[in-house]
């Protein structure tokens, strides 16, 4: 897959707007951004769904324009929102689906099985979709995505409003399937699913791409090793700004905190200590995207 | 790309693109593996409801219209029953079309959103919107058929010609439904619209474009509203296939207006799905 410039309008709004990105075969890639950066109009670009309004997009090496139907024959898609039918079947949503792709009845019946196996689903196989879980419907979404063998599958919020267990069982369906050489795009405004899943990423917001490399690269390159969280009472912050100011490379300011970025962070815990700094909850971490995120716009992923 | 794709597959063929009548008919066999699991709920108002008209009508009032009078002579001297029995199917066969092209085509939108589920796959909106209306019209034809056989056991059918009275209801039904498709594909809505269709369309043209009493009957001024219902035509060519005395030349002029009425729907329902799901 790869852009140059790619552009989305409606009307004279730009959703997104001239963006490049290149994703070679076996890599996992992400876009991280908040809502409204323009993740799903870029990925329903990329489904050959979406018209671009300029630039240049090239999809398993067709052209979107020419060849979408072609494409789409490749493609394996998860959108933001899932669209099963609720009325049917998980096994009949499977096989439904994959009739579309042109294949027979006796194969989407044996993929099927296989998918519903990979997705935890037999036991559910001939129950309607509609009393599933959550977890259990975006599972039956990301089986039916597969149901064509696609080559690149595109995830739009894959685990969005899914709670934790759902989330880690289906990060590890989805690791499964890019150890077996599937490219996976991935957008998601969750930094631990983007370092969880992702071999490269874009960060994008306002409709452009504000950074691009790996989630440690990334790190490296935006963020301190370590991050101290000092926790203060509101507005009790604003005291003690200028009292470790100079314990980190940098400071960042928020409502209820500060966050200290700093290579050794127990030792400017420390420092901050013995110089009477009183907060009433200190945490030493990592570095995060969500680090770099604030760094690059100034904002949190999340709020 | 010579890698295995998934981690559950043993060496299977990719999907591919399937040729253009076929994605179409795909559509349909994804409607029919739902309608096998609920068509009880429909199966009354499609099919019973219109023999309920066929029997309350026809037999009920009937006697009185066949009593004698201005009413037997105004409907050319057959029995009520089999005066109403074709147009019954074709008015039926608006109002089933209705059903099939208004919620459920909202509900591919914005509820259900099959719709955007099929637009993902080599499937194109365009043949999503004529395998719906294909779907709808063998939906249609199988009610009708349901309703010759059973209106012919009745006694309301007048002559074999009644068989030709079916395509005639399926074209009307399409007539009236693709147009209607296209509507409803423009909506973003709970589908309040609808009800003001059922209330100030469906229903005043079942009443008034020549089901249950010829149109000549309603003031002079009234007709040209009954003459533009895609119904009306319908009945003219169902009651004159079915009892005979049907020229030629108007016959042709009633087709082309339905078929003109269909194409339209049909040519506007591809344009706002694709203009919908494509965008
Ligand atoms: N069909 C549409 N018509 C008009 N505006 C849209 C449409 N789809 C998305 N947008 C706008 O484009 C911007 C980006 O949306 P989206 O691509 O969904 O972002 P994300 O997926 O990153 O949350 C938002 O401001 C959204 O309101
Ligand atoms: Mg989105």
């Amino acid at each position: 897959m790869r852009a140059r410039g790619l552009v989305k309008r409606f009307g004279d709004f730009e959703a997104v707007r001239g963006i490049d990105v290149e994703v070679r075969r076996g890599e996992a890639f992400g876009f991280l951004g908040p809502n409204g950066a323009g993740k799903s109009s870029t990925m329903r670009m990329i489904a050959c769904v979406s018209p671009r309004s300029a630039g240049e997009l090239r999809v398993l090496d067709m052209d979107p324009d020419v060849d979408g139907p072609r494409i789409r024959a490749r493609l394996g898609v998860v959108p933001q929102q899932d669209n099963l039918d609720t009325e049917l079947t998980v096994r009949q949503n499977l096989q439904v689906y994959g009739r579309y792709f042109g294949l027979s009845r006796a194969h989407v019946r044996a993929r099927a099985a296989e998918l519903m196996d990979f997705a935890q689903l037999t036991e559910r196989a001939d129950d309607e979709v509609e009393p599933l879980s959550g977890g259990m419907k975006r599972r039956l979404t990301i089986a039916r995505s597969l149901v064509n063998d696609p080559e690149l599958l595109l995830l739009d919020e894959p685990t969005t409003g899914l709670d934790p267990q759902a989330r880690h069982l289906l990060w590890d369906r989805l690791f499964r399937l890019k150890q077996t050489g599937v490219t996976l795009i991935v957008t998601t405004h969750y930094m631990d699913e983007a370092e969880q899943l992702c071999d490269r990423l874009v960060v994008m917001d306002g409709g452009r791409i504000v950074a691009e490399g790996s989630p440690a690269e990334l790190i490296r390159r935006y963020s301190s090793r370590e991050v101290v969280e000092l926790r203060f009472p509101p507005g009790g912050q604003d005291g003690a700004v200028h009292r470790v100011r100079d314990l980190a490379e940098r400071v960042e300011v928020l409502p209820d905190r500060l966050l200290l970025y700093a290579d050794d962070g127990e030792g400017a815990l420390a420092t901050a200590h013995q110089r009477g700094v009183q907060p009433v909850a200190t945490l030493v971490r990592r570095s995060t995207l969500e680090d770099v995120f604030l760094r690059l716009t100034g904002r949190s992923l999340v709020d | 790309m010579a890698v295995d794709t998934s981690a559950t597959t043993t060496g299977t063929p990719a999907g591919h693109v399937p040729g253009h009548l076929r994605a179409i008919w795909l559509f349909v066999e994804s409607m029919w593996v739902w309608y096998r699991r609920n068509w009880r709920s429909s199966a009354f108002s499609s099919m019973l409801l219109p023999l309920l008209y066929l029997v309350a009508m026809g037999l009920g009032l009937g006697t009185f219209v066949d009593a004698g009078g201005r009413a037997a002579g105004a409907i050319g001297g057959v029995g009520y029953l089999q005066y109403i029995a074709p147009a019954v199917m074709v008015a039926t066969a608006i109002q089933n079309a209705t059903g099939e092209v208004t919620y459920p085509v909202l509900s591919g939108f914005r509820w259900q959103k099959n719709y955007w589920a099929v637009a993902s796959t080599p499937v194109s909106p365009a043949q999503v919107a004529d395998g719906h209306l294909l779907w709808v019209t063998l939906r249609i034809g199988l009610s009708a058929l349901v309703y010759l056989v059973i209106a012919a056991l009745l006694g309301a059918v007048a002559s074999p010609g009644a068989i030709l009275a079916l395509p005639v209801a399926v074209l009307t039904g399409m007539a009236f439904g693709a147009p209607l498709a296209a509507y409803s594909a423009t909506l973003d809505t709970e589908g309040q619209q609808f009800s003001v269709v059922f209330r100030f369309i469906v229903m005043p043209m079942m009443l008034f474009a020549g089901t249950f009493f010829p149109i000549e009957q309603l003031p002079a001024w009234v007709r040209p509203l009954a003459w533009i219902t895609p119904l009306w035509h319908g009945n003219e060519l169902a009651r004159g296939v079915t009892l005979g005395g049907l020229d030629p030349l108007p016959a042709l002029g009633h087709v082309a207006y339905l078929l003109a009425l269909l194409v339209a729907g049909v040519l506007l329902t591809r344009r706002m799905f694709d203009r919908r799901l494509a965008s």
